[in-house]
């Protein structure tokens, strides 16, 4: 139980955070950080056993009725995961304590912030396919939430409801996708799927359910065309930058492709998209993040591109890629937050996050430098760091057996360009001339330093300790990703071979991109210039596409004309009717005509001599009261068919039906004369025929049918002896199907109520007035 | 509206249609009625009266608005359904005793009628005032 506990302890911490912070000020911080550090301590004492095989299971019933359960599943992949989100999470809280001292809104972003570590917690961790679905989604409402902080400003409110409507989209796939694998295997737990893999496979729905899946990761984690909502975010307050938008919910697409991998993987169609789109979005991301000046969104596009690498490999089909991106996403997530609350912390003190206004603050802030320049160190892939395993890795899976030249080219590009980018955040504005800045930079408050401290130094020993890593994290992910047991072995030690060398050539092609940034971007600039269109562009277009679509959808659907209304109905019941019937030979056959005495003949004619009178009605008035003859007629037939309840009402029905009918004509000034064409009319006339001649024939066919007495012999049975009750039809109504009543009596003054608000809409002026 | 015959006939009317209303309300358990008619012909008196006399004339008498009637009537019939959680049985079950003294039954299906009752007189007569009163 204690994880259903530590599961729900970020939303109690939320509830509590505007609280706390209306009392202690930033200092809050230190408490609330406890939320995450206790799911880290907590998790961490599941390493043991995951890390010999078994795997913690847990869960209440939700719906047992339908077998949906809430249930949780860690192995390798969730706890490697929890334990990033839960420890990056604590330090990201401590760090908004120092980046965010002083705002007025500090309480309100503590609390979404533990909402969405609340969500992604429970996303990586959840078994049962809609709770994953249900956190999914909350980590994008808390996304929407924290992009949006400063709603004060246009660019954070389209960027929040962008991020929104692009991963609400993905949404919408994943649960369409999880339904469909639901569906074709009976299970809803990811953790039963495992020996189903191959029955999903071999199903024709498969392709389905993978585009689904891509849908929905491929949003999540900014895969091109979907990567442009990524970079817009950056509107949101950097801790917030360094938490979601590059530690961790970004990475929950890639969490549902490795989840996925042991079922869906190994199929072509699986290691074709995945790699395609990865190396796609890796290129993408590195070449749009050398050409940007601010610190943020040079992150930000490496960071895409980083997502794109790690979709390339979890598609390239082989173990060792396995092992290669498992190892980059532990190391990206390390030092890519480490940067970006370097960025922050540079912004925070100095003023700017232009590049190439800052230099020389490493007098200024030497621990900031540090922390900053060890997480280069290890995004640049040198030695000694988590970053150097995870590259080594990367180039011996490529290289490995079949050479991937394509993709190589890519990896190696891309890494290049993030080499420099990485440098140009984390040693770029420290070293050179000191920089004249808009705030005169100090070293930043402990707050500020201990999140990029400790993910850096982290960086560092995972490397240093690498057998320790892997047969806690590594090793146990890698088998959950892969669904096979692997061991991940590699070294920080460089050893000699076709790795290394590519890993040189990298570091070479990165310190000249370095050098040459400013070239790089010029160049880069001109040719975006020249292509003058992206997908940002083409979000806006299809936004204001479908705007302008509803518009004209409302004017056809809704043109607020009552008679076309009444017709486009009318003719609908009628066809509906009318055309099953023929189509099918089902019209019924002449019935004879019944004997009927002389005083049914005469109420027969009354109905008839009513329908007539309504037909050659010359006002509307008579029209109307004509309508009621009709109806007295019918009410007359029920009383002498032995139905004096129907009868009954049927009067009092037809009674009112023509008072309020009158009273409505009075009330809309209608004029009596009826003014319309007699093209109009013959239309009128035909939609009304039809819709009688349709109700006439589908009675005499239910006529046709043997009537089955088994509910009349029911009722005649329990209703004196079950109901007390001697009038069947009453009994029925408020006592057999009495829940049915409650329901209609409730439409009847709803109906009511919504009649009221539009008598008093069309008269303004009277309400003024009063009387 | 507003001729003499109708003016001079129509309390009476009114009343009697109330009573009628009333008396096809209770009977409908066992004879023809029920709480809808006798609702429809509650609501046939309010408009009635509202013809003769105006419609502030009705809402002096009916004192509540006609739709706060309809609401009590919906939540009588719905807590009816509820009586039935304290016993134990599935919601909405009729459930019946006797006044000793009296001698009369007394049952849940009949508050529930009354509730429906109440529901059709508020919210037709609401509508229909809302419509009179333009005149």
């Amino acid at each position: 139980m204690g994880t259903g506990l530590v599961l729900l302890l970020p939303f109690a911490a939320a509830l509590v955070a505007p609280l706390l912070t209306g009392a202690l000020g930033s200092r809050a911080a230190w408490l609330l950080a406890l939320a995450p550090a206790v799911a880290f301590a907590h998790f961490c004492g599941f390493l043991g056993p995951v890390a010999e095989g078994s795997a913690v299971n847990g869960g209440l019933d939700w719906i047992p009725s339908l077998s949906v359960r809430f249930s949780w599943h860690l192995d390798g992949l969730s706890l490697t995961f929890a334990l990033l989100i839960s420890g990056i999470g604590a330090l990201i809280v401590l760090y908004s304590g120092g980046y965010l001292n002083g705002h007025p809104h500090q309480g309100r972003f503590f609390s979404f912030i533990l909402l969405f570590f609340g969500a992604m917690q429970g996303l990586v961790v959840s078994d049962s396919f809609l709770m994953l679905f249900v956190f999914w989604e909350l980590t994008s409402i808390a996304s929407f939430l924290l992009i949006g902080f400063d709603h004060a400003r246009e660019a954070s409110r389209r960027a929040a409801l962008q991020a929104l409507i692009v991963t609400g989209l993905g949404g919408l796939a994943l649960l369409a996708g999880l339904l469909l694998v639901w569906s074709v295997t009976g299970i809803s737990e990811f953790s039963r799927l495992g020996p189903l893999g191959e029955t999903l496979r071999a199903s024709p729905l498969s392709l389905g359910v993978l585009l689904l899946v891509l849908g929905a990761a491929f949003t999540k984690s900014a895969q091109v065309p979907f990567h442009f909502w990524l970079p817009n975010a950056m509107e949101a307050p950097t801790p917030v930058s360094a938490y979601l938008h590059s530690a961790t919910m970004v990475k929950a697409g890639v969490y549902l492709l490795m989840r996925l991998n042991p079922t869906l993987g190994g199929t072509p169609a699986w290691e074709l998209l995945l790699p395609l789109f990865g190396a796609a979005t890796l290129l993408t991301g590195a070449v749009l993040a050398i050409r940007q000046t601010d610190l943020k969104l040079m992150l930000a596009y490496t960071t895409v591109a980083s997502l794109g690498l790690l979709v390339m490999l979890t598609g390239f089909g082989s173990e060792r890629a396995i092992e290669a991106a498992v190892l980059y996403l532990v190391a990206h997530s390390l030092f890519k937050g480490a940067l970006f609350m370097v960025a922050g912390a540079i912004d925070h003190e100095s003023g700017t996050r232009d590049i190439r206004r800052l230099g020389g603050l490493r007098g200024a802030m030497p621990l900031t430098f540090a922390a900053g320049l060890l997480a280069a160190l290890s995004m640049g892939g040198l030695p000694l760091f988590l970053g150097f395993l995870a590259k080594e890795e990367i180039y011996a899976a490529l290289t490995e057996g079949r050479i991937a030249a394509m993709l190589l080219v890519a990896a190696i590009a891309g890494n290049a360009l993030m080499f420099a980018v990485g440098f140009a955040v984390g040693l770029k504005p420290f070293v050179g001339a000191e920089a004249k800045t808009p705030r005169h930079a100090h070293e930043a408050p402990p707050l500020l330093l201990i999140g990029p401290v400790a993910l850096a130094l982290l960086g560092c020993g995972a490397a240093l300790f690498s057998p320790l890593l892997h047969r806690l994290v590594s090793s146990p992910m890698a088998s959950a990703v892969a669904g096979t047991e692997l061991d991940v072995t590699i070294s920080t030690l460089p050893h000699a071979g076709l790795p290394l060398l590519l890993s040189l050539l990298t570091v070479a092609a990165g310190i000249a991109a370095y050098l040459g940034q400013a070239r790089l971007r010029a160049g880069v600039d001109a040719v975006l210039a020249a292509i003058g269109w992206g997908p940002d562009k083409g979000f806006d277009q299809a936004m204001r596409g479908l705007i302008r679509l509803s518009a004209l959808v409302t004017r056809i659907v809704q043109n607020g004309r009552l008679d076309v209304y009444l017709s486009v109905t009318f003719i609908a019941v009628a066809l509906v009717l009318l055309v099953p019937m023929v189509l099918f030979g089902e019209l019924p056959s002449v019935p004879s005509m019944p004997g009927l005495l002389l005083h049914e003949w005469a109420v027969l004619l009354i109905a008839l001599i009513g329908l007539a009178a309504i037909v050659w009605a010359k006002d509307r008035l008579t029209a109307i009261v004509s309508l009621g003859i009709q109806g007295f007629a019918v009410a007359l037939i029920f009383m002498l068919m032995g139905a004096p309840d129907l009868s009954f009402t049927q009067f009092m029905v037809e009674t009112l039906s023509v008072v309020i009918l009158a009273l409505v004509m009075t009330r809309l000034k209608l004029s009596p004369a009826d003014h319309r064409p007699a093209a109009e009319k013959m239309l009128d006339l035909t939609i009304a025929g039809g819709c009688g001649l349709a109700f006439t024939l589908l009675l005499l066919k239910v006529l046709e049918q043997p009537f089955d007495d088994a509910l009349t012999r029911f009722f005649n049975a329990h209703s004196l002896v079950a109901a007390h009750g001697r009038n069947i039809v009453n009994v029925i109504i408020v006592d057999f199907r009495g829940l049915d009543t409650l329901g209609e009596i409730a439409v009847v003054m709803i109906a009511g109520l919504s009649i009221l608000a539009l008598i008093r809409v069309a008269t303004p002026k009277k309400a003024e007035g009063g009387d | 509206m507003g001729t003499l015959i109708f003016r001079t006939a129509a309390p009476f009317l009114t009343a009697l249609m109330l009573l009628f209303s009333v008396f096809v309300l209770l009977r409908g358990h066992n004879e023809p009625g029920g709480g809808f008619i006798g609702g429809l012909i509650a609501a046939s008196a309010f408009a009635i009266h509202g013809l003769a006399f105006g419609v502030p004339a009705v809402r002096r008498a009916l004192h509540f608005h006609p739709m706060a009637v309809s609401g009590f009537g919906l939540a009588l019939a719905a807590l009816s359904g509820f009586l039935s959680l304290a016993f134990g049985v599935p919601f909405l079950t009729g459930l019946w005793t006797k006044i000793p003294v009296l001698d009369v039954d007394v049952s849940t299906v009949m508050t529930f009628d009354i509730g429906v009752y109440l529901v059709v007189v508020g919210a037709i007569t609401s509508v229909a005032l809302g419509l009179e009163e333009r005149e």
